[in-house]
């Protein structure tokens, strides 16, 4: 759906208007009319809709106004707006020798969780399409992830990767994988590189009942009749349950990003502890702005920043996935 | 002797499996179930096995997969250690979770339903609106929630919480129940409108009763996401007593003695009540959350 498409499907509502009856020029007064009861249908609307506007303006639209705003204020560490300062926090921000690091860590981050998550997910979908004794009490299993907290998860991995205490350690060095128990947790690299695996390991439910609704639209005859001409296993899930699956990946792929991008407590859960911005995330840097040093303006300007990017990704999001088209 | 003994077995198995899948590929497939079970089992197996830990048992250097003594009483103690008051923290989480739950559908249920019965000008703007909304998340706006908030002086109170997850999953309820009730027929209405009922007794005593299990689904995700809410809350609920379990539980990472016996039995009383609720709507994650619905 291209943007003249969405703006038209707006404009017009699906029920016909008066100018569907190939009359093109209609009189002035009928067509007051129809705006008269345009007006009264949208008031009949209000009671119904109103409530959930009121919510969505005053606590989601709202809060990204004030952001903006504060984005060119400077605040005090008490709170105290001192006035605009035009756009100093963002010059501060840019003059922030880290943030090149902190843009290019949460690129990787992004990218390799939600990579690693729908491959993994595309293979685990398959498996859990096919039919076995206890299936469903595997699929109950996964599901596991995505209700517990995140942050419970993690704390258990954290646990799991102390020093001296942790079962982890212990199981690497049973199995032989390291010599002595290492604190996985102290070193920026290592603590970003499991936190990555945390990541993948809370988005796979989502995204393989994202993947399994959508191999439960293969329709199973196309499947036999490839098996009847001879194509292989690969062959017939390449050429035809991959084209099926597009819908679902991109819904996937898509929700994930935007899910890994705001995700804050794994790193912060995993990394907070360690000195400097080795393992830092524009996420994970929005809350240290705001909680260690501070500096709400600052974060408001970085906030700002991720809010556009969110929006980018909405954006495609609108574009590719075509939510509207059922309505 | 061995040959006539295999066949009829085989024959045998053959007719309990689905479609002739033969028994070797079959025992693969369970093999491999439970390797899949196995991890996502064994993170949340640490945490229980912890949480009946004893304090010297969880810190000790030579760490126990098992626990040797079954420390049960874990699960009375922990709710009075210092680091956090842990039952004002959960009766935070119940009062956050229950509340923004109802208020979500208190809300969304009557726009989910009109959007999906009138066509009423504006009625794709508000759709492309929850749409947009339901990608948003509390984390990106934080400072701006937490600026508004204090402004009018509800910051650091559960009413701000309440609103906060309520606004945020809002759109997903209003998307998921509009879905189904676009699946009721619009005859059924019209019937019961000439019957002389009015539109909130067609929702309600006709149409409710067909779009229960849209509503429990939204219920179910809406519930979940509350209950597990960090970001927003790290930042707008300063005071312990406030803060629901899932920020008070960072509080213990990072102490000179981290209690993690009790961080865990804490966890396993948290999760185990979502866990049940997403299994209830396992059957309609597969099924009904189709394209575009699923957060």
């Amino acid at each position: 759906m291209t943007p003249d498409d969405m703006t038209q499907s707006i404009d017009e509502p699906p029920v016909p208007t008066g100018a569907a009856n190939g009359r093109p020029r209609a009189g002035v007064v009928r067509a007051r009319a129809a705006a008269g009861t345009r007006l009264t249908d949208l008031f009949s609307a209000l009671p119904w809709i109103g409530p959930a506007l009121i919510l969505i303006f005053g606590v989601v639209l709202f809060p990204a106004v004030v952001m903006i705003y504060n984005s060119t204020r400077d605040i005090s560490l008490s709170g105290i707006d001192k006035g605009s300062v035009g756009f100093e926090n963002y010059e501060t921000l840019f003059a922030f020798a880290p943030l090149g690091g902190i843009m290019v860590r949460t690129v990787i981050w992004v990218f390799a969780v939600v990579t690693i998550a729908v491959l993994a997910s595309l293979a685990l979908a398959q498996f859990l399409n096919k039919a076995f004794p206890g299936r469903q009490i595997v699929r109950m299993a996964v599901l596991i992830p995505w209700a517990a907290s995140v942050v419970m998860t993690t704390l258990v991995v954290y646990y799991g990767l102390e020093g001296y205490i942790g079962i982890i350690n212990k199981f690497l060095v049973d199995i032989n994988l390291i010599d002595a128990p290492y604190g996985w947790t102290k070193n920026a690299t290592s603590a970003f590189v499991w936190s990555i695996g945390i990541a993948v390991f809370v988005s796979l439910p989502f995204t393989t009942y994202t993947i399994l609704a959508g191999l439960a639209t293969v329709p199973a005859d196309v499947l036999e009749a490839a098996k009847m001409d001879g194509a292989g296993r690969i062959r017939t899930y390449v050429a035809i349950v991959l084209p099926q699956l597009r819908g679902a990946l991109s819904v996937a792929v898509l929700i994930n990003i935007i899910n890994v991008f705001n995700s804050l407590p794994i790193l912060k859960i995993m990394t907070g502890s360690i000195p400097g911005y080795d393992a830092d995330t524009v996420m994970t840097m929005i809350f240290k702005y705001i909680q260690n040093e501070h500096k709400i303006d600052v974060a408001s300007a970085l906030s700002v920043i991720a809010f556009l990017i969110v929006v980018v990704i909405v954006a495609i999001y609108v574009k590719l996935v075509k939510p509207m088209k059922e309505l | 002797m061995t040959v006539i003994e295999q066949a009829p077995i085989r024959a045998r198995r053959r007719r309990f499996t689905a479609d002739q899948v033969p028994l070797r590929t079959m025992l693969l497939r369970m093999l491999a179930g439970a390797v899949v079970l196995a991890i996502f089992v064994i993170p949340y197996l640490i945490m229980f096995f912890g949480s009946v830990k004893s304090k010297s048992e969880i810190r000790s250097v030579n760490p126990t997969y098992f626990p040797t003594a079954w420390r049960w009483e874990n699960y009375l103690t922990m709710w009075s250690t210092p680091e956090t008051p842990l039952v004002q923290n959960l009766v935070s989480t119940i009062i956050i979770a229950v509340f923004a739950t109802l208020l979500v559908l208190l809300v969304a249920l009557p726009a989910a339903y009109y959007t999906a019965r009138a066509h009423f000008p504006g009625r794709m703007v508000f759709m492309f609106l929850v749409i947009v909304t339901q990608m948003l998340q509390p984390a990106v706006l934080t400072s701006g929630l937490f600026r508004q908030f204090s402004f009018f002086g509800i910051s650091d109170t559960w009413l701000a919480m309440i609103l906060i997850n309520a606004a945020f999953n809002l759109s997903f309820a209003v998307w998921i129940m509009h879905s189904f009730f676009a699946g009721v027929p619009k005859e059924i209405d019209e019937a019961a409108q000439i019957d002389g009922a009015g539109r909130l007794a067609v929702l309600f005593r006709i149409n409710l009763p067909l779009v229960w299990p849209g509503i429990v689904t939204a219920i179910v995700f809406t519930f979940v996401a509350c209950w597990n809410e960090f970001a927003a809350s790290l930042v707008i609920m300063s005071t312990a007593g406030n803060q629901p379990l899932a920020v008070a539980l960072t509080k213990f990472v990072g102490q000179y003695e981290t209690s993690w016996h009790y961080v865990f039995g804490v966890s396993v009383v948290a999760i185990i009540p979502v866990v049940v609720l997403f299994m209830l709507i396992e059957k309609r994650l597969i099924g009904g959350l189709t394209a575009g619905s699923v957060k």
